[in-house]
């Protein structure tokens, strides 16, 4: 079950980021990456992770995303221009993109044994109720970064309503 | 059933419970068209649908007949696959969320809850993440259509249902509190102990919340008193001006539908969901396997049934608010309330431990 689970959804956040780069129109992209968020949120519920996948459709599909698809719409941009690209994109991304999957794949490959064991891969519904733990550990040893980030946002908030506002 | 597997059971059963709770929601929505068409007319002063049948009780078959008759138009300029997806979003997120929503006491079958389709712990948020998905059927019909009226609608109501979402997630977040979960399931255990005592609008001190939910809930489903986006003396129709037939009638259903889930969900976090107001007070004379089956279901009905007609006398009685009006009230009023109802809802529950 878990496993069609991954193999579906997996292919479509693949193809959905496929298609988000080559799509000509920026809503059409837009909604691809839509689809790659939603498909992302069945995998972390797949993994067990209930609340991320939920926080992951509530903050990113559902507001992240209607925020762009919004300012796209109010902005109407066109059809992008195809490029040729530019050339320190080639030079450093192939190599940049290559060493990250190396350094991905070596951190699994040798973590191996310390991923096996924990609790990855619980069932969809075996009424383990993760939330309450997510919280206690966000509240308790995760509490400075968890106050740092958001009074970060906070600072962004403020950031954006001084550049919103008119001069008097 | 011998023969089958434990699981093929469960498939069996789960297919039948999607395919009957489908149809029930859907006819609940014909039916709610026609109980609003037959209010508002009573509050005017005239018969409202009359012709169809006793009563017009066969107006909403006839109805979706025309719909499906009608000659489906596609504009010229329209872009056509957003065009087309943007019902299908709408009216599938109004009617995923009836999957999560528990509408009867745990009544098992060979291990299966007949009155609930999916019991998963983070029912709440499903049913907010669904509803904010939701929003993209609106966003998208504007922009496809590639009309300055649909255009302007749609981004009201874009504009207008995620800055409602906030003040209605925040004012579930007291309830939460009280039930320490969010299985919907669990949320209505927690009520029901006491009947009408123990529920949260009453026994819980969530009434603030209850209101609050109430007026973001009307403003989420685009529905008088906040119906700007379809205001038809401005924007023509608001963002389904250019869809006609099947297609216009899958946005009318979701909006319907809609209505339905917001008073499903009022029903279950501030009225004790399927409980009897009553409490246990008649379970000595009726404690029979088959009323404790049915009586629930059928509180859940009239609960459920009394928020629609709530909406429809809202709607009978209220003028529009203006936008700006709109905006200031989410942000300006609710908003700041439901954070207060937050703050004095858990310090009132660490206060008693």
């Amino acid at each position: 079950m878990q496993l069609a689970l991954f193999i579906i959804f997996g292919a479509l956040a693949l193809g959905g980021a496929l298609n988000l780069l080559f799509q000509r129109h920026p809503i059409h992209s837009a909604l691809s990456l839509v689809v790659v968020m939603m498909s992302l949120a069945v995998l972390y519920w797949s993994l067990g992770a209930e609340f991320l996948a939920a926080a992951q459709v509530i903050v990113y599909s559902g507001a992240i995303m209607v925020l762009f698809v919004f300012v796209i719409m109010l902005l109407n941009a066109g059809k992008e221009q195809r490029t040729k690209g530019s050339r320190a994109a080639y030079a450093v991304g192939f190599p940049g993109a290559a060493a990250i999957f190396c350094l991905l794949s070596f951190v699994f490959l040798s973590e191996r044994g310390a991923l096996k064991s924990s609790n990855i891969g619980g069932d969809l519904s075996d009424g383990l109720d993760n939330i309450a733990q997510v919280s206690a550990m966000l509240f308790t040893r995760q509490l400075l970064p968890f106050e740092v980030t958001s009074v970060l946002i906070l600072v962004a908030i403020l950031g954006a309503v001084v550049l919103a506002r008119k001069e008097q | 059933m011998t023969h089958l597997t434990n699981f093929e059971v469960f498939l069996l059963l789960s297919v039948l419970k999607v395919a009957v709770v489908l149809v029930i929601t859907l006819m609940g929505v014909a039916y709610t068209v026609l109980l609003e068409r037959k209010l508002l007319a009573r509050m005017q002063n005239r018969w409202g649908p009359s012709r169809v049948g006793p009563f017009g009780l066969l107006q909403p078959l006839v109805d979706g007949a025309k719909s499906f008759l009608k000659e489906d138009m596609n504009p010229l300029a329209v872009e056509r696959p957003l065009f087309i997806l943007a019902p299908i979003i709408s009216l599938g997120c109004a009617l995923i969320s009836v999957a999560v929503v528990p509408f009867g006491a745990v009544t098992r079958v060979d291990g299966v809850d007949l009155f609930q389709i999916a019991n998963v712990n983070i029912g709440l948020l499903v049913i907010l993440g669904i509803t904010s998905i939701g929003v993209y059927g609106i966003t998208l019909s504007g922009w496809s259509s590639n009309n300055k009226y649909s255009l302007l609608g749609s981004l009201r109501s874009t504009a207008q249902v995620i800055s409602y979402e906030l003040a209605l997630g925040l004012s579930l977040v007291g309830v939460v509190l009280r039930a320490q979960s969010l299985n919907l399931r669990t949320i209505v255990n927690s009520q029901s102990a006491h009947g009408a005592l123990s529920w949260n609008i009453f026994g819980g001190f969530q009434i603030v919340a209850f209101f609050i939910y109430l007026m973001a809930a009307y403003a989420e489903t685009n529905r008088a008193p906040f119906d700007l986006p379809e205001a038809e003396n401005e924007l023509v129709a608001g963002y389904h001006t250019e869809y006609s037939s099947m297609k216009f009638a899958m946005f009318f259903m979701a909006e319907y539908a809609n209505m339905i889930t917001v008073g499903c969900v009022a029903t279950l976090l501030f009225f004790g969901g399927a409980s009897s107001p009553f409490g246990h007070i008649f379970d000595i004379l009726l404690n029979t396997p088959v009323f404790n089956a049915i009586f629930p279901v059928c509180w859940f009905v009239v609960k459920v049934f009394s928020f629609l007609a709530l909406y429809i006398w809202v709607r009978g009685t209220l003028p529009r608010f203006r936008y700006d009006q709109l905006m200031s009230f989410g942000w300006k009023f609710l908003l700041p309330l439901a954070m207060a109802n937050i703050i004095v809802t858990s310090f009132v529950l660490a206060m008693r431990g």
